[in-house]
């Protein structure tokens, strides 16, 4: 037993370590506030600062807005992209929502299919979607010729359609597909939290099915279904793939950045057109963070999980409803693969891997493919590192209050920034050679990584950061915060629990993360359109350069590769799961 | 005697290594062409790496005259006289006469004393119909522009925007040089009405009209006869009126250190291997080089191209961009 003596010591040492930890913690801290603002507060500065000068840096107020707002061919496009962004939420949300109600309420079979379905859309550049709709809708799409007038001769009737695919109907459609699978993650996470007391309350109550839909379900997922609405909006809004590819002459704000800045190198108009595209999304999102404050945890510790639904009815409008969606989807990748195939569209409907060649065409072909592949496992694995560290940082330290608000806030805020205006500031930020401040002019330290690997994997960091941060702080939030008062009171250094305890407990959570910024790096095309060099083609962006030249199978070739890539990616990525998990899981589950 | 010769020997690796370094080449060429044409320099100079930044050609003009004041490219291969026109007021072209430069023809080269840029080859304005499409719908083959804005091609039309596309822009300039600015527009509207998009580059409409995505693209004579090879069910016709066109040209960039290869490579550009590359995709090339003009081609090209006036394109060009953006481009989908 030790005596008095022994211990004072041991004390002082303890809070002498204590005192460089916390030291430790709080510079940390600061680091990573210090990244957000050089990553994000900085490059958005620039941007604004730009959108106020004349082409050649002349300080000019608010007349670039001005030249916007009065140019009918510009402004139209904000009503424009007003306009399908509304239209495609006001479809999209609730067929998202009958698919998530589908997958949590109700006992349906192939759940696990239906909703490996509904996530396929997002390993596709969107580029696919319009590119795909063409094949289906154009003038000599499947849909438009009957199937090649194939019902017409064989079946005897001809349910050829032509719906006008170029412009806003095909720009809808595009975002619908683009926008589902997101709305229904954010909807299924929603439905699942409830109490089953609420229903048996109204039952007991007497109120009708449809009355307790009204009173106790939609009430209960009002926070998931704004998040929802405001996640599509904004989705929409800041797309470039889809317009591109679809839109015709309908002019859309994304659409407008790139012909600015690609086609007539006009940056100040960009750079204004950039804000113009911001203000509604930033609004749309601190609408939505406002309303998230005050949500109330609906799950106590007295809630009862609810049951799914069993009647049969029911289970059969949702399993037709799960099916019919599903069939959709399969036909829409179905034709995406089909066509990439074909030889000749729509004249010679053998089949050859002729266009996956890529041979004699711009893009770059196969190195463009293995660079992305690249690109996404740097961006995988800095940006998980990055982004669980400063989560872990944010929500496992005490005190520092201000710090740890400002750093959470700025994790938030790349939710908010559309890609095309990320690589556009980037632009701004990073390559200028000199920063020009009060007068001064200050060498810029991050030149060398302009038109570099680093420059393409921050930007995929900042792009995909928030939502890897929120999935990174929910798994921390249900780690007790006792491992670090214990560790603690024993003197173990905060790192060593972290690599210890949090980290591997952790591991699913950071597998996911990994893989999320893996498949969107492979996807995106926004973000990097204007950040790629001649030397490092990328895959996403050899789509968009082939569909301009107007070789739009080799295109769909192109986009069949990232999916399959990051089908395999998945797959890897589950597997990896499975295997940690087995090991580092293990506690949690019951010894018997 | 042995100094000499190590002096010699240093003078001849230290010409060596200069010689090993890369160019930098700004084209606005076709993706399909360039690594045919780059072949024989492969050969020639296997030390002298060339990268290549390919796009359309309002794209390439745009890119160079934004990198003004920090030129990044050392040479300009195949991009639009008129184009290279607008680079040299800006004083961006350093004039440089490649080895082969006095074979050139007067009227394929920069007019002045000492000049910037030398053509390679004149391309000029083609529809490439789908005869397929056009069957179906028991449709005449349209022979003149007057013919496309007929009612009946309806919607069947699509064209490259000028701004971003060469070949766009030398269509739009020739219908204003044959019919005079205030017909020209007017022409341009009613012709509008039956455009179903303008696309980003000048062998997209093309290469839709393949498909049958488009019945008729304006594009460009190479373009349609490389697709009617390939077995899309395309026809290539030259309008009757005269084709708008525009020479490809080569010049050297100014920039503070301009590297030896980039002259080297330019001499290449020039060199009969060179031309006779360019002849298999153009009916004229830069000097004559005896091979016969491609299938599908006029007999005689020249009577089939416009006089052109490079001049008035090119002190115009900003002026009517921004005219036909005004019209255009603006407006939301074509009215069906």
């Amino acid at each position: 037993m030790p005596t008095r003596a022994d211990t004072a010591p041991l004390r002082t040492a303890v809070s002498e370590s204590l005192f460089s930890e916390r030291r430790l913690r709080a510079a940390l801290l600061l680091l990573a506030v210090l990244w957000l603002v050089c990553a994000v507060v900085l490059p958005m500065a620039q941007i604004a600062g730009i959108s106020l000068r004349n082409d050649h840096g002349v300080w000019v107020g608010l007349a670039n807005f001005k030249t916007y707002f009065t140019n009918p061919a510009l402004s139209t496009s904000l009503w424009n992209s007003l306009y399908v962004s509304a239209a495609t939420t006001l479809v999209s949300v609730p067929l998202a929502f009958v698919f998530a109600y589908a997958l949590t309420r109700t006992d349906i079979p192939l759940k696990g299919f239906f909703r490996g379905l509904a996530m396929a859309p997002l390993f596709a550049p969107t580029l696919l979607y319009g590119i795909t709709l063409v094949y289906l809708f154009g003038r000599k799409g499947l849909v438009t010729t009957g199937f090649f007038g194939f019902f017409s001769r064989v079946l005897g009737f001809d349910p050829s359609v032509d719906i006008g695919l170029y412009g806003k109907v095909g720009i809808i459609l595009s975002e619908i597909i683009f926008t589902f699978p997101q709305a229904m993650l954010i909807l299924s996470i929603a439905l699942r939290a409830t109490d089953a007391r609420l229903y048996e309350a109204a039952q007991a109550l007497g109120a009708s099915r449809i009355r307790t839909f009204f009173t106790v379900t939609l009430p209960g997922v009002k926070y998931g279904l704004l998040s929802a609405v405001c996640v599509s909006l904004i989705l929409c809004f800041t797309d470039f793939g889809a317009p591109k590819v679809v839109g015709g002459q309908f002019n859309v704000l994304a659409t407008d950045i790139y012909k600015q800045v690609i086609g007539q190198q006009n940056f100040a108009m960009g750079a204004t057109v950039s804000v113009v595209l911001l203000l509604p999304t930033v609004l749309a999102f601190l609408l939505d963070r406002l309303v998230q404050r005050r949500q109330a945890a609906l799950i106590v510790a007295k809630s009862v999980p609810l049951a799914p639904c069993a009647a049969p009815w029911t289970r059969l409008f949702h399993f037709c409803f799960c099916s019919l969606i599903s069939l959709g989807l399969l036909v829409f990748l179905g034709t995406a693969l089909f066509a990439s195939l074909v030889k000749v569209w729509p004249y010679d409907l053998s089949l050859s891997l002729l266009h996956f060649r890529f041979e004699n065409m711009g893009g770059g072909g196969y190195d463009a493919l293995s660079n992305s592949i690249r690109m996404s496992l740097y961006s995988a694995v800095a940006g998980t590192t990055v982004t669980f560290f400063s989560a872990y940082l944010i929500e496992k330290s005490r005190g520092m209050r201000s710090l740890r608000q400002t750093a959470y806030f700025l994790s938030m805020a790349p939710l908010a920034l559309p890609g095309l205006v990320i690589g556009l500031a980037y632009i701004f930020f990073f390559n200028a050679p000199t920063w020009q401040l009060a007068g001064f002019a200050i060498p810029n330290p991050f030149n060398r990584i302009y038109g570099t690997m680093a420059i393409l994997v921050l930007c995929n960091m900042v792009h995909f950061y928030s939502v890897c941060f929120l999935t990174a702080t929910t798994a921390l939030k249900q780690l007790d915060k006792e491992f670090e008062a214990v560790s603690e009171s024993m003197g173990v250094p905060f790192y060593k629990t972290f690599f210890r305890v949090t980290a591997p407990v952790c591991l699913p959570a950071i597998v996911e993360i990994g893989q999320f910024y893996f498949v969107n790096s492979m996807a995106t095309v926004s973000a990097v359109i204007f950040l790629y060099s001649a030397d490092i083609p990328l895959a996403s962006v050899a789509v968009a350069n082939m569909d301009d030249a107007g070789d739009i199978a080799p295109a769909a070739a192109m986009s069949v590769l990232i999916v399959l890539v990051n089908i395999v990616a998945r797959n890897v990525f589950g597997f990896v799961s499975a295997r940690l998990s087995h090991r580092s899981q293990s506690w949690s589950k019951r010894a018997s | 005697m042995k100094r000499i010769l190590m002096a010699l020997c240093l003078v001849a690796l230290c010409s060596a290594h200069a010689l090993a370094g890369e160019v930098l080449v700004y084209t606005a060429l076709e993706d399909d062409q360039i690594p045919r044409y780059i072949k024989s320099f492969k050969e020639k100079h296997p030390d002298i790496t060339v990268k290549f930044v390919r796009d359309s050609t309002g794209i390439v003009t745009a890119k160079l005259l934004a990198e003004k004041t920090n030129p990044q490219a050392d040479v300009v291969w195949g991009l639009s006289a008129v184009s290279l026109m607008q680079i040299e007021q800006a004083g961006m072209l350093e004039p440089y006469t490649p080895k082969d430069g006095a074979k050139v023809l007067p009227s394929f080269k920069d007019a002045a004393a000492d000049p910037a840029w030398f053509g390679i080859d004149a391309w000029m304005t083609g529809f490439c119909v789908n005869t397929v499409e056009l069957g179906n719908k028991k449709l005449p083959l349209p022979a003149s522009y007057a013919d496309l804005t007929k009612p009946e091609y309806k919607g069947m039309v699509t064209m490259p925007n000028p701004a971003s596309s060469g070949t766009g822009f030398l269509t739009v300039s020739a219908i204003l040089q044959l019919l005079g600015e205030e017909k020209g527009w007017a022409y341009l509207d009613k012709l509008h009405e039956n455009i179903s998009s303008y696309t980003h580059s000048g062998s997209k409409p093309c290469k839709l009209a393949g498909t049958g995505e488009a019945v008729i693209g304006i594009s460009f004579g190479y373009r349609g006869l490389q697709q009617k090879k390939k077995g899309e069910p395309i026809e290539t016709v030259f309008p009757k009126e005269g084709s708008g066109w525009d020479l490809e040209a080569n010049a050297l960039v100014k920039k503070a250190e301009i590297k030896p290869e980039a002259k080297v490579f330019l001499d290449w550009a020039l060199s009969l291997d060179a031309m006779k590359e360019y002849a298999q995709s153009f009916a004229l090339t830069g000097y004559p080089t005896g091979e016969p003009v491609p299938a599908g081609f006029p007999a005689d090209p020249s009577k089939q191209m416009i006089k052109n006036d490079f001049e008035w394109a090119a002190k115009n060009r900003d002026h009517i961009l921004a005219e036909w953006t005004k019209r255009y481009d603006g407006k939301s989908e074509p009215k069906k």
